[in-house]
């Protein structure tokens, strides 16, 4: 068991070590340590582009180098900046270098490491110039950022809970179990104002009240990180950057309600934030952090991760503690909701992974210092998972209330290929999209419900001209249709014929009373539905109806798909202008619908055309169009 | 702990089924055990045929319906054998958009399956997931455990031929 004391006394340690990463340190001031930290991103997104590579061929380099007791390699969670992976950051300059491959490692090694010169082409050029930016703190993407979730991501080795501690880790659970009754701690949260952040927006202090004052000798805290929603992988991020914030936070909920287990629910296909999470219960248990009689306090707290199984529907809170007993993830009425009757029947705080994380913060910066971020009703900052049609794809951070634009042009860097920025889609399935002549809506759980989304767990993907709405409302309902549990029947079966009609629509035999059958039956589904997958499915469908109802219409009423996506409404023609007649196309075409005579225009049969868009894509004189 | 069928010789000189009885053994006082159980007997058996089924069920006291219906509802587990190299194409919003499926159309097109099936070499299978979560590289698919990212239609045969060429190498 460690004390506070020798906790303390390890923060202080592990901080000097550290202290090299922290802006405005000198070079060559602390020659106890490395003169220079390496940090490889080791998240799911660089992994998957090869940093782990990256890294061994490093650290091979340095040992060749002679270098490598005065170059420290260190493998961190996320940076956020996905699509520029793997990324390497060098301390103490800050250098950002992107896309680096195992072969760019030799330069590195040799430049930068070893003579001090920045191998510019590595660094990162703001989109649209090329201007290279080295310190990592001045690239637009992270300078419009606030990081309170994330605020240890990228920057220390998850693996490694001394990293965590030199950043005040359990600190925060030392100062509610020796100076904060139950009361003031339950009290704080109330007055941060933080939210959930799983989607639904609850007030979290009022959840771990009911947890609280709900009697009971045993109580169970659970963590959700049964991260579903496609495109979404904030709550990965944190597990795999810095899951001993989430380790911690759960001790301090199991303070706040009197618990002594918690569970972690969480994705099997994760599996390196399944590791980092073992290894840090391992580290925690290790130091006294977890186990009997924490910090000499007489509290007892311990933890155990639960894997899930592929079935979206537990995410849903009453469905995701049916599968921790073992049974199939169905969901249950509420109420009896978890804080009075959960796991095993017994009283269950439930939260989210990213409402967790920021815990450990409000604790020790205090509940004011939270509630001055973000906007009236919603509190402190929000992570988002910025994907699809923009320039800069990856993990961001902002105070509630931020404009749509900002984080689409300035943080995004807008959209690529000169395209236009068509719609955002927040919420994955259970959201809605806000189009474009809403782009300076600030975002926060009441705005975005206002405009018939919500803001879910934070996926944000970002649509352009060349995506059709009522394919992207019928992908939605592919999704929740597929995912329904059925147990009640307005989910099981109203998707399923709601997104009959979106099929029937997309494939150009929609009628005129589809849209009126399909609002009907949203309307159905959303009311009676037992639980969340349900309630929210309608509503890709009803919003895009809301902001796109002319894209329905021209589907249903001109059998035309004016984003030009949606294939069996499509019409390929040769422009005679621009055909030199080269026969190409009439050769690819698999079904013999072009004809011509060799350098005279050709045509195709519409009649025959299979819409494959084969020829469009061998044309080299751009004759052949899709409208 | 063995039944009474005829398989039961055969079980106890399986080593996978020596495997599975510590696993039963390690969970089956735990609440809620039989997820984990079945987590673990999926490694070891590659996919959960009726017999692992019915044994799960007698050495954690279940009904074998029960088992069953835990493994049908949740699709990470299989009741029929995966290939050895298995193609899983995300479907997330952000491959979505980018096009992922017409990577998937092109690899049922050169593996000639549908989705959930194997080819009767047992070398390759294709899967459809939700979100693999490296949407930065999107549109991207899986091969068992390597990340596939940034990819157009037309890597799909280089891709399958690369794990055929693997497979050929590795059988010399």
């Amino acid at each position: 068991m460690i004390s506070l004391d020798e906790l303390k006394a390890l923060r202080d340690k592990s901080k000097a070590e550290i202290s090299i990463r922290e802006k405005g340190h000198l070079a060559g001031s602390n020659l106890d340590f490395y003169r220079s930290h390496v940090l490889v991103c080791a998240g799911t997104g660089c992994t998957s582009s090869e940093s782990l590579e990256v890294r061994n061929g490093l650290k091979e380099e340095l040992t060749r180098l002679n270098i490598d007791k005065e170059v420290k390699v260190v493998e961190t969670g996320c940076f956020g900046f996905c699509s520029l992976g793997p990324i390497l950051v060098v301390y103490p300059e800050g250098t950002f270098y992107c896309l680096v491959t195992p072969e760019d490692v030799k330069e590195i090694a040799e430049e930068h490491l070893l003579k001090g010169n920045i191998v510019t082409r590595l660094l990162y050029s703001e989109p649209g110039t090329d201007k290279k930016v080295s310190d990592f703190e001045s690239i637009d993407f992270f300078s419009h950022q606030k990081r309170v979730a994330l605020r240890n991501c990228g920057g220390i080795n998850p693996e490694k809970v001394e990293e965590y501690i030199a950043h005040d880790g359990y600190f925060a659970l030392a100062k509610v179990l020796k100076e904060m009754t139950q009361e003031q701690l339950i009290e704080e949260l109330k007055k941060s104002g933080l939210r959930g952040r799983g989607g639904g927006g609850f007030p979290a202090g009022l959840k771990w009240q009911f947890a609280h004052k709900t009697p009971g000798d045993i109580k169970y805290v659970v963590c959700n990180a049964d991260e579903g929603d496609p495109g979404a992988f904030m709550d990965r991020s944190v597990l795999e950057g810095d899951p001993h914030s989430i380790i911690e936070a759960m001790a301090i909920a199991g303070y706040a309600i009197g618990s002594e287990q918690g569970y972690i629910y969480i994705r099997a296909e994760y599996p390196i934030a399944v590791h980092r999470l073992e290894v840090a219960i391992g580290q925690a248990r290790e130091f006294g952090l977890l186990g009997q009689n924490i910090f000499g306090t007489g509290f007892n707290f311990d933890l155990d991760i639960r894997l899930g199984a592929g079935a979206f529907v537990c995410g849903e809170e009453t469905a995701l503690l049916t599968s921790i007993e073992g049974h199939r993830g169905e969901p249950r009425p509420r109420p009896p909701f978890p804080a009075v009757e959960g796991l095993w029947r017994k009283p269950t705080l439930l939260n989210n992974v990213e409402t967790y994380a920021n815990v450990p913060a409000i604790i020790l910066k205090g509940a004011d210092w939270f509630a001055s971020i973000g906007t009236e009703k919603s509190k402190g900052t929000k992570v988002f998972a910025l994907a699809g049609k923009i320039n800069n794809i990856g993990l961001i951070e902002v105070p509630m209330g931020t404009p749509l634009r900002t984080i689409i042009y300035d943080i995004g860097g807008g959209i690529p290929n000169g395209k236009k920025f068509k719609a955002a889609q927040t919420g994955g399935p259970s959201g809605g999209c806000i189009p474009a002549h809403l782009i300076d809506t600030e975002i926060d759980y009441d705005n975005l419900i206002a405009l018939g989304s919500m803001m879910g767990s934070g996926g944000l993907i970002v649509m352009d001209e060349t995506d059709c709405m009522v394919d992207i409302a019928k992908f939605f309902l592919e999704f929740t249709q597929e995912e329904s549990c059925g147990k009640c029947s307005p989910c099981r079966i109203g998707t399923k014929r709601m997104l009959e009609i979106l099929e029937k629509i997309t494939k150009g035999k929609g009628t005129p009373d589809d849209i009126t059958q399909l609002e009907t039956l949203a309307r159905t589904v959303k009311n009676s539905s037992l639980c969340g997958l349900g309630q929210t499915a309608p509503n890709p469908v009803l919003s895009t109806l809301k902001y796109f109802r002319d894209e329905y219409e021209a589907h249903i009423n001109e059998k035309r798909c004016p984003a030009g996506v949606c294939q069996e409404l499509l019409n390929f023609s040769i422009i005679a202008e621009k055909c030199k007649g080269c026969s190409v196309c009439a050769k690819v075409c698999p079904v013999g619908a072009i004809s011509g005579v060799v350098k005279e225009p050709y045509v195709i049969d519409s009649e025959k055309c299979i819409k494959c868009g084969a020829c469009m894509e061998k044309c080299k004189f751009g004759a052949i169009v899709k409208e | 702990m063995s039944c009474n069928c005829q398989c039961s010789t055969e079980k106890e000189n399986d080593p996978r089924f020596q495997e599975l009885d510590e696993i039963i053994e390690k969970y089956k006082n735990q609440a809620g055990s039989l997820i984990p159980v079945l987590h673990k007997a999926q490694g070891v058996f590659g996919h959960l045929p009726e017999e692992v089924q019915s044994y799960i069920a007698k050495g954690l006291k279940l009904p074998l319906s029960e088992v069953y219906g835990v493994v049908s509802f949740y699709s990470l587990f299989t009741t029929v054998p995966r290939g050895k190299y298995v193609f899983n194409v995300c479907l997330g919003t952000a491959c979505y958009v980018q096009g992922s499926r017409k990577i998937m159309d092109n690899l049922k097109k050169e593996l000639g399956l549908g989705i959930g099936e194997t080819t009767a070499d047992g070398l390759f299978t294709l899967e459809g997931c939700r979100c693999v979560g490296a949407c930065g590289l999107a549109p991207v698919l899986t091969v068992n455990e390597k990340v596939h990212g940034r990819l157009k239609e037309d890597d799909v045969p280089r891709l399958i031929s690369l794990y055929k060429l693997k497979e050929e190498q590795g059988s010399k």
